[in-house]
């Protein structure tokens, strides 16, 4: 068990509390701090998100409630929860009122596993990068229900965006955390952590592995449904997505697992690729934990605002471009990637060769997806060209949609 | 303290969990062949999976729990519901049919429970005198797990590969359309 757990349950015992009560005690505690820590950061991350996409786009951002609209979020979540909550007259009751509670329960668990420091993790599962792969399905669950049980076309047309995205990016994400798995020998977060402590804590995986890390970020982004990957709801096309017929708390759960979900996932990118709590300093005794702690953190965000930089950036993709991104090109490249890392694991060659070949297989795959979404938007634009310029088919005789 | 007039058997936490867990399952399971809805059954079905993944969890075996979870609720579980959604006029009302054979159906369901229910009841289970598990057991166990896949059952794993292969281009067969 851990050392949270550990000194809890000390502490109590030594108050005069039974050793039984006083687990259970310490277990609810460590539960209740990772449940209420997750919707308390996420009015940090809907700030950050606002303030920095704003700036991106020349406008100041939320600068009325608190300082520097610090406390906007809060207003906003307390609006949401004194806001009606409206039931379609023909939603199906279990699907349509269990879909938002399950949507946020199965992000909270992943919390769980994150090691915060050395010693310091909710639940050090043995099984812990396939746990948070596991848990992914309980948001397809969610989507999918609310989707069906709002009784709404536009719901529904949703749902089944949802199942189709998240199932198919979930297959290049696992075998991107697959690569880091390879090179560990371990599927135990903690262990992952610990294993990137070489060079002053600074052998992060990320220097050997840039092609998985590059995937692992992209999937992350498929997967808690951000731009350019948010046709799930895509104001133009679905009004907004599996979530249109919630309102009040029930809406506000959505919103809340959407943001957790892209933390979530940026905490285990900076686990598995940027060496967790890792860092200078960490041995340090006394200070060294704390300071794991804090680099965890600054790592963390550091991944959610590239998040929102792509998201300030890019367009979103359409639907069969974002398929056949994940088919045609990261399914096939982290399978070669993955096994490229097989073929060299057993080599008997020393560490640092194997090593240097990784990094040569991954920055081969880097250079082979530039080169074909590079080719992929050319063909594109000269589609583009063709269908909006009637001069290019004069003399031609051939319609726009051919070639 | 005063002796009690009848014996009651204090359940321990493990047990208490386990009868929760094992009612949760066996509720869910009857609901999936019961429920007159088809997306409904599609739901008891996952909870029956998720009622079974605890189970596993109680016996100690995470690796199982969290594959079952993954392979099952995430993939299998989200195709049938999928399936169901795509086709039409089985999503809504409860219109899913009533078996004319259901008395065969019952018959050969009792039936697997008895011979099952034997089984469990005659075979001499192995128990381990020691049952404190050394540190560092289960990391050792996958990867002798991965380790027997590809070595004593190198054979058997390639089969299931290519059975599976073979399924999945007879369903890109079916589904194709007819040019």
């Amino acid at each position: 068990m851990a050392a949270w757990y550990d000194q809890l349950t000390g502490t109590l015992v030594h108050q005069g509390i039974p050793e039984g009560i006083a687990g259970a005690l310490a277990l609810l505690a460590g539960a209740l701090v990772i449940a209420l820590f997750a919707p308390l950061i996420a009015l940090v991350l809907i700030w950050i998100l606002r303030k920095v996409i704003s700036r991106m786009q020349d406008r100041i951002g939320p600068n009325r409630v608190g300082r520097f609209g610090l406390l906007q979020t809060l207003a906003d979540a307390l609006k949401l929860v004194s806001k009606e909550t409206i039931t379609p007259s023909r939603a199906d009751f279990i699907a349509y009122n269990l879909a938002p509670i399950l949507s946020v329960f199965g992000i909270i668990m992943l919390f769980a596993v994150l090691p915060v420091t050395r010693g310091y993790v909710g639940a050090d599962l043995n099984v812990g990068v396939l746990y948070i792969v596991a848990l992914g399905s309980i948001g397809i669950m969610a989507a999918l229900m609310a989707g069906w049980g709002s009784n709404n076309k536009y719901a529904l047309l949703s749902g089944f965006r949802v199942v189709a995205q998240l199932l198919s990016y979930e297959i290049p994400l696992v075998l991107s955390m697959l690569a880091v798995v390879l090179v560990a020998g371990t599927m135990r977060l903690s262990a992952l952590a610990e294993a990137q402590g070489h060079f002053l804590g600074l052998g992060w995986y990320v220097f050997i592995m840039p092609g998985a890390a590059l995937i692992f970020f992209v999937c992350s982004l498929a997967e808690s449904e951000q731009t350019p990957f948010d046709l799930l709801e895509a104001e133009s096309e679905l009004i907004a997505g599996f979530h249109i017929e919630y309102s009040g708390m029930r809406f506000a759960m959505f919103f809340l697992a959407q943001f957790l979900n892209a933390f979530v996932l940026a905490a285990v990118a900076a686990v598995l690729f940027l060496g967790g709590w890792q860092g200078p300093g960490v041995n340090l005794p006394g200070i060294g934990p704390l300071l794991g702690a804090g680099y965890l953190v600054g790592k963390t965000f550091l991944v959610y605002l590239l998040q929102i930089w792509v998201r300030g950036t890019f367009p979103r993709l359409r639907v069969d471009q974002m398929m056949s991104f994940c088919w045609k090109l990261l399914v096939p490249l982290t399978v070669g990637l993955v096994a490229w890392q097989m073929v060299v694991q057993v080599l008997p060659w020393p560490t640092v060769a194997i090593h240097a070949a990784i990094l040569v297989g991954n920055v081969v795959v880097i250079a082979i997806a530039l080169v074909a979404i590079g080719r992929a938007l050319q063909q594109d634009m000269i589609r583009t060209k063709r269908a909006f310029e009637p001069t290019s088919l004069i003399g031609t005789m051939t319609p726009a949609g051919e070639n | 303290m005063p002796e009690l007039p009848v014996h009651i058997p204090i359940p321990t936490v493990q047990q208490a969990v386990f009868g929760a867990v094992a009612l949760m399952t066996a509720v869910a399971g009857i609901t999936v062949v019961v429920a007159r809805n088809l997306f409904y059954s599609a739901l008891a079905l996952v909870a029956t999976l998720f009622g079974v993944a605890g189970i596993y969890v109680l016996l100690e075996a995470e690796f199982l729990a969290i594959t079952q979870i993954l392979v099952y609720v995430g993939a299998i579980a989200t195709l049938i519901t999928f399936a169901i959604m795509l086709t039409k006029g089985l999503m809504f009302g409860t219109n899913s049919p009533n078996s004319p054979h259901i008395f065969t159906v019952l018959s050969i369901a009792l039936l697997l429970f008895l011979i099952v229910a034997g089984v469990v009841d005659r075979v001499p289970w192995a128990v381990s005198d020691d049952l404190a598990i050394p540190e560092g057991t289960f990391e050792s166990m996958i990867a002798d797990l991965g380790w027997e896949f590809v070595t004593t059952y190198g054979v058997a794993l390639e089969l299931i590969g290519l059975l599976l292969l073979i399924a999945l281009v007879g369903a890109v067969l079916l589904a194709r359309d007819d040019e």
